[in-house]
């Protein structure tokens, strides 16, 4: 298939994974961490940690949209949701998130009013079909998402639409991987940069990144070959002894971003003075929030959230999974307990989650994989 | 990160019940591990490959232990045909129906009545859109129920029509469904013998629901069930996956995605017929229906003990379904068709049953796809076009309600 294939060859690959082994240093191990989710799901789906040295490990990071959601805030939706006036709509993927009291199919279930939306226009659409109702959109992602939120924001005050709101929790990528460098335990040596986010907010905001921490950052596509070619730019600038922010997916994302989309989100959001992240706990200025111009649009203003607070269980390891500490399998309740069905913690909750893929993809170690597919 | 003492906070974080339920069970299912170590006299922890191998095992034991439902209420995944459908069958179903003739799980019940072995299924019809690209309610229900027959090897014979009827569904699209449904069972050689008609108020139904049952004979001698795979067979499917589910999904209209792709729903009694004669081999054979060729291969795995590797290169995908998938990030191998059939088949006599399916109509584009190794047992692997491995497990969740 044409501009998919040409991304998955796989004697390009080999090329490329013989040029990685060589510039690995003897000795070294490296610990490299995409930090989108869409990557992770990339690199099972394809298989492309078979074409890694053993010294070369990827950790799989936090920029999963929905798995940062912490239960508190499913609570509190499923309370808005619950007001026989409200349709709740929402993503597919967030569908499936627990909170204390289940997922939103298990609040469907139960009869509340919650139905499943491809965009956030569709929300209007639905909003428009049914006046006597109040539509609130659970809102969620990073910079990738945001735009689409706030146009319909946006198209929503211009048609003048009085029973549609938004349930914000949009949050921003660069103070959860600033969190993660400034963790304590942090053993990373660079950053397969997120693709679909710098498309939105360029590459510039990564330069902290090289210039305070002296990690390499690359920009990442989504096609295998993109990730693998990554890998080999970041593992080039570190036998040089270099950190700098270099962008391989120049074919989408802009150095500056995408201008016309940052002031969409600027023009009806604004940022949260802190906001909790699942796995990550608290961290400032690290979500949006509608602004006070459009609080006519937003749920948290026109409707009594509860702010439930649900601890992230103890036994979860989540942070140390999403900071490169502990590999998935490595946490205690990996697979047992927090499993795809019943996800415990933020990193088995979407298909993305570095637990989900992990367990979905890839439950074998290498040696037991090479002796079933060479024999 | 500026994280507030949750214990001293005046509103303390409340926890999930369900959380401290599955920790709870987590910690009986390892309570023995620490102590395995200490007597093997080994007080240092073992390396990191060996502790990955452990917990690999205990994930194993986990997924072997006995199902159980643990949602309060039916969701739709229930009905997906993945894990949930499965541990709602086992756990509830087959808990309360148990006997010998069910507990195999096979497509169809095998019975011996008189000295003769005749086949037994049934399976409700919900789709929707009722019309779409290729086919409809009604003959899908006739297709469905023929197959399921077939897998079993039997030869499909009478089938029975229940319909359910939502108040205000027009009689013009009743009339094409029931005659859709007599072309459908003309072609397959089958005969509706026997049916009922309930209608409920508006609202309580999504227009017509249809359930068929069928019965069939089994007129040979090969025993077929998946459970009888083993290390070495050759496992192939009778064309390209995908085609129905995705045409489904498209014929929904939400996605604005057009594409030139029709529902695969057919027959396959036919093609089985030629199959088993010409090649006796034959160990198992499943239609991919609800939870797509993955769902099938992982039947194998679990059933047999054994583990499968297949190819993505040789698994045929339509370049129109493969389109549509990666637009809505899909996996073709977990999208139901409906006139596909996954065989396993001895290696002796893989390339004969190769060659019986292509030489059907229905199978032109029959393929190869893998093997059944002994290692390691219960696990489908997936080596992918890119050069990789990875494991294809059973499909958690929803990605298409609805499609049959």
């Amino acid at each position: 298939m044409k501009f998919v294939d040409e991304f998955r060859d796989a004697d390009k690959a080999h090329a490329l994974a013989a040029r990685i082994a060589a510039l690995c240093e003897p000795g070294r191990q490296y610990k490299l961490m995409e930090v989108c989710g869409g990557h992770t799901h990339t690199i099972y789906k394809h298989g492309l940690e078979d074409y890694l040295p053993e010294q070369v490990t990827l950790v799989h990071g936090p920029g999963c949209p929905v798995c940062v959601i912490p239960m508190g805030r499913v609570d509190d939706a499923m309370a808005l949701a619950s007001d026989p006036d409200v349709i709740m709509t929402s993503f597919g993927d967030m569908m499936r998130v627990p909170g204390s009291n289940g997922s939103f199919f298990d609040a469907k279930a139960r009869g509340t009013d919650i139905r499943m939306v491809y965009s956030p226009l569709d929300s209007l659409k639905i909003a428009r079909q049914n006046p006597d109702k109040r539509v609130v959109f659970m809102a969620i992602g990073f910079e990738t998402t945001a735009p689409s939120t706030a146009m319909t924001v946006l198209r929503a005050a211009a048609e003048g639409l009085t029973n549609f709101s938004i349930f914000c929790n949009h949050v921003t990528i660069i103070p959860a991987i600033k969190a993660i460098l400034d963790s304590p335990d942090l053993r990373l040596d660079g950053f397969i940069g997120p693709g679909h986010v710098s498309t939105v907010i360029g590459c510039r905001p990564y330069e902290f990144i090289a210039r305070d921490y002296g990690k390499p950052v690359v920009v990442a596509g989504f096609e295998p070959l993109d990730i693998l070619q990554s890998i080999y730019m970041l593992m080039l600038q570190l036998a040089n002894g270099q950190a700098s922010i270099e962008n391989q997916y120049s074919r989408v994302v802009p150095w500056d971003g995408n201008t016309v989309a940052l002031r969409a989100i600027g023009q009806t959001m604004e940022l949260r003075p802190y906001f909790e992240w699942r796995g990550l706990g608290f961290i400032s200025h690290s979500a949006l929030k509608v602004r006070d111009s459009y609080a006519r649009f937003d749920a948290e203003n026109l409707f009594s959230v509860p702010g439930v607070r649900v601890a992230d269980p103890k036994a979860c390891q989540c942070g140390e999974v999403l900071k490169g500490v502990l590999k998935p399998w490595e946490c205690k309740v990996f697979g047992t307990a927090c499993t795809p069905e019943t996800p415990i913690g933020t990193c088995m909750v979407s298909p993305e989650g570095a637990c989900a893929a992990y367990y979905n993809y890839g439950r074998l170690t290498r040696h037991r994989v090479r002796e079933a597919t060479t024999s | 990160m500026t994280a507030p003492d949750l214990d001293a906070s005046p509103d303390r974080p409340t926890s999930a019940r369900w959380v401290e339920e599955a920790l709870r069970e987590h910690d009986a299912q390892t309570a023995g591990e620490a102590t395995r170590f200490e007597h093997r006299g080994s007080p240092q922890p073992p390396p990191g490959s060996v502790r990955e191998e452990l917990v690999l095992e205990r994930i194993d034991r986990a997924r072997r232990a006995r199902p159980r439902v643990k949602e309060d209420r039916i969701t739709m995944s229930h009905g997906a045909g993945g894990k949930a459908t499965q541990t709602l069958i086992e756990a509830l179903f087959l808990d309360a129906f148990r006997n010998p003739v069910l507990e195999p799980l096979e497509d169809a019940a095998r019975l011996h009545v008189n000295g003769t072995q005749v086949a037994m299924t049934t399976d409700s019809y919900v789709v929707s859109p009722l019309f779409f690209p290729g086919g409809d309610i009604g003959d899908l229900a006739v297709n469905g129920t023929v197959n399921d027959l077939s897998m079993a090897g039997a030869t499909p014979l009478f089938l029975s029509a229940g319909f359910i009827l939502e108040e205000g569904f027009g009689v013009a699209d009743l009339a094409r469904i029931a005659t859709s449904m007599q072309a459908a069972a003309r072609r397959a050689g089958v005969q509706v013998v026997t049916g009922d008609t309930k209608v409920v108020e508006k609202g309580k139904a999504d227009g017509c629901y249809i359930n068929t049952a069928g019965i069939g004979v089994i007129e040979h001698s090969i025993d077929l069930g998946v459970a009888r795979a083993q290390a070495g067979d050759v496992i192939m499917v009778s064309g390209p996956i995908g085609d129905h589910g995705i045409t489904i999904m498209l014929a929904r209209g939400e996605l604005d995605i057009e594409a030139d792709i029709f529902s695969d729903t057919a027959p396959l009694n036919g093609m089985v017929a030629d199959l088993l004669t010409a090649a006796p081999g034959v160990r198992a054979l499943r239609d991919a229906t609800r939870g797509g060729v993955a769902t099938i291969l992982n039947e194998i795995a679990a059933a047999a003990g054994v583990g499968v590797v297949v190819s993505e290169e040789d698994i045929p995908v339509r370049a129109e379904v493969r389109g549509a998938s990666e637009l809505l990030g899909i996996d073709p191998m977990y999208v139901a068709c409906e006139g596909r059939l996954v065989a396993v088949v001895s290696p002796e006599d893989a390339d004969n049953a190769l060659a019986a399916l292509r030489a059907h109509p229905l199978g032109e584009r029959a393929a190869v796809i893998g093997t059944v190794t002994a290692e390691p047992p219960g696990i489908v692997q997936l080596k992918t076009a890119f050069g990789g491995t990875r494991i294809v497990d059973l499909l958690v969740g929803d990605p298409l309600p609805r499609i049959c």
